[in-house]
């Protein structure tokens, strides 16, 4: 069964919180993961890394290289769900 | 004339207790910090029984979100660093940032990751490797993350020397203080290789004691029945001071650095030399150089790991460099209640012969009911002994045949 957008950004913020050690309600799809969320170069390959292990999915260098907010992130992750299906 | 070097501050992680008093206190009372390892995935080969660190919590120095980015051994630096910096009163805030050191041993760095990432690299491939398996791996990882936390800009490094690391990272503190280069240091060992690989490899070589049935007993330096070394974990770092700098503010000194001993026994890269000719020049060095006969020395803390041959060499080179006064001297192994912290030890023992000097209390060998007649010397078996105490020897050997041996002297100013 397909995760919906919600669940999808339940879980991304999960992750995120856990990993950069941030309270889950201050995160938001606006949140820039590096500027807003102190992530350093290693903390964004190590997320990398927790979302295709969580989600089952192979993200490409080229579509890492595009994702600066959270949001980039669902909707990335979203998209790669939906075109598996 | 060089400066004169005091040590200010102790700290420690241990297998008896991750506090400097507590730890003192069980050790003094022969309690044993040896036990079973329960989990299904380090109790498989030979030995299963290790000196754990039970007590150890990073929390309130290492915030949530960095432990897994820090390998144990790394977290145990900083936390008995922690522990040595507020012993000493130094406050890094008011240093000269350039002339403050953090020199840590560490034998073999991160272990248990390696294995943790190899197993991903080998199961599920290349992609699934953390960014942060180098960081966390390197043996120089506890210096630099002392450093970070206390904003040390001088020299920061590790040392490895296997077995003898720690007291080869003190004697390389002692000597910048001593020259000039440097006023302050933190410094001492760090180990956390009680991993598959740790107990695997060594058991390969029949160097663990596979007491396996009786954890406490199985560390019995010095005894004919012992079969091998217990593995242990843990830190113990010290706060080394320039003399004048510590009575500028008033602290308390735990004791003085006054000499050291080091050789390399260029034999074989792993067994000792029998005769302990290298081990013992290492002692006499260390004697010379605090200008010391071998009758003022009152206690010696033994590396003494209970391997059958290193401690029959180590009985040897104690006869050699203290000729008709070895029989007389108080020697022990505290490692018959810690186990083998390897890169870490020489820290903890340096911080328990401090303490032995200022309680006058000799700590005891644990397990040593039959002597070895090959280790015919004053080994302080089974329980604790006063005896005043002004001048301690601390010895340590390691693979590679490195040997590092280091005075200290009761402060006299």
């Amino acid at each position: 069964m397909a995760l919906s957008k919600a669940e999808i950004s339940e879980k991304v913020v999960s992750i995120i919180s856990d990993q950069l050690g941030r309270e889950s309600g201050t995160i938001t799809p606006q949140s820039d993961i590096a500027n807003d969320l102190g992530a350093d170069s290693l903390d964004l390959a190590e997320l990398m890394i927790a979302f295709e292990e969580e989600f089952e999915i192979d993200i490409d260098e080229e579509n890492v290289g595009n994702i600066t907010t959270v949001g980039d992130v669902i909707n990335q992750i979203e998209k790669q769900l939906n075109s598996a299906e | 004339m060089g400066k004169r070097v005091v040590i200010t501050g102790l700290g420690l992680v241990s297998p008896v207790g991750c506090e400097v008093e507590t730890a003192w206190k069980r050790l003094v009372e022969g309690q044993s910090g040896v036990t079973t390892l329960t989990d299904p995935e380090r109790s498989v080969f030979r030995s299963k029984i290790a000196g754990l660190s039970r007590e150890f919590s990073p929390s309130g120095i290492i915030e949530p979100k960095d432990v897994k980015k820090i390998d144990l051994f790394a977290q145990f630096a900083l936390v008995a660093g922690v522990q040595a910096v507020k012993d000493s009163g130094v406050d890094f805030g008011r240093e000269n940032p350039f002339r403050v050191a953090s020199i840590i041993g560490c034998g073999v760095g991160g272990l248990g990751e390696i294995e943790r990432q190899s197993d991903k690299l080998l199961l599920r491939g290349p992609k699934h490797i953390s960014p942060f398996t180098i960081p966390k791996i390197m043996p120089n990882a506890g210096a630099s993350h002392l450093a970070i936390y206390f904003g040390i800009h001088g020299p920061s490094y590790s040392v490895s020397t296997a077995c003898a690391s720690a007291n080869n990272a003190m004697i390389d503190a002692y000597k910048m203080i001593r020259d000039g280069e440097i006023d302050v240091a933190l410094t001492g060992g760090t180990e956390a290789a009680v991993s598959r690989l740790g107990l695997v490899g060594f058991g390969a070589m029949h160097a663990l004691s596979e007491r396996n049935d009786e954890p406490e007993k199985a560390s019995r330096p010095f005894d004919a029945d012992r079969d091998g070394f217990v593995i242990g974990e843990g830190s113990g770092v010290l706060v080394f001071e320039e003399l004048e700098h510590a009575l500028k503010r008033n602290a308390h000194i735990w004791g003085e650095f006054t000499g050291y001993g080091v050789t390399t026994d260029a034999s074989h890269i792993t067994q000792p030399d029998s005769e302990g000719v290298y081990a013992g020049a290492a002692m006499e060095a260390s004697l010379r150089s605090a200008k010391l006969n071998p009758e003022q020395i009152d206690y010696v803390n033994a590396h003494g790991t209970a391997t059958p041959l290193g401690d029959v060499a180590e009985a040897n080179a104690i006869k050699r460099a203290f000729g008709d006064f070895a029989k007389s001297v108080s020697i022990s192994s505290t490692k018959s209640a810690t186990g083998h912290l390897l890169g870490g030890s020489g820290g903890i023992e340096l911080i328990f012969s401090l303490l032995a000097m200022r309680d006058g209390v000799i700590p005891p060998t644990l397990n040593l009911e039959n002597p070895d007649p090959q280790c015919d010397l004053d080994f302080t078996p089974l329980v604790a002994r006063e005896k005043k105490i002004d001048t301690i020897l601390s010895s340590s050997f390691g693979f590679g045949g490195h040997n590092a041996c280091v005075v200290a002297s009761r402060f006299v100013n």
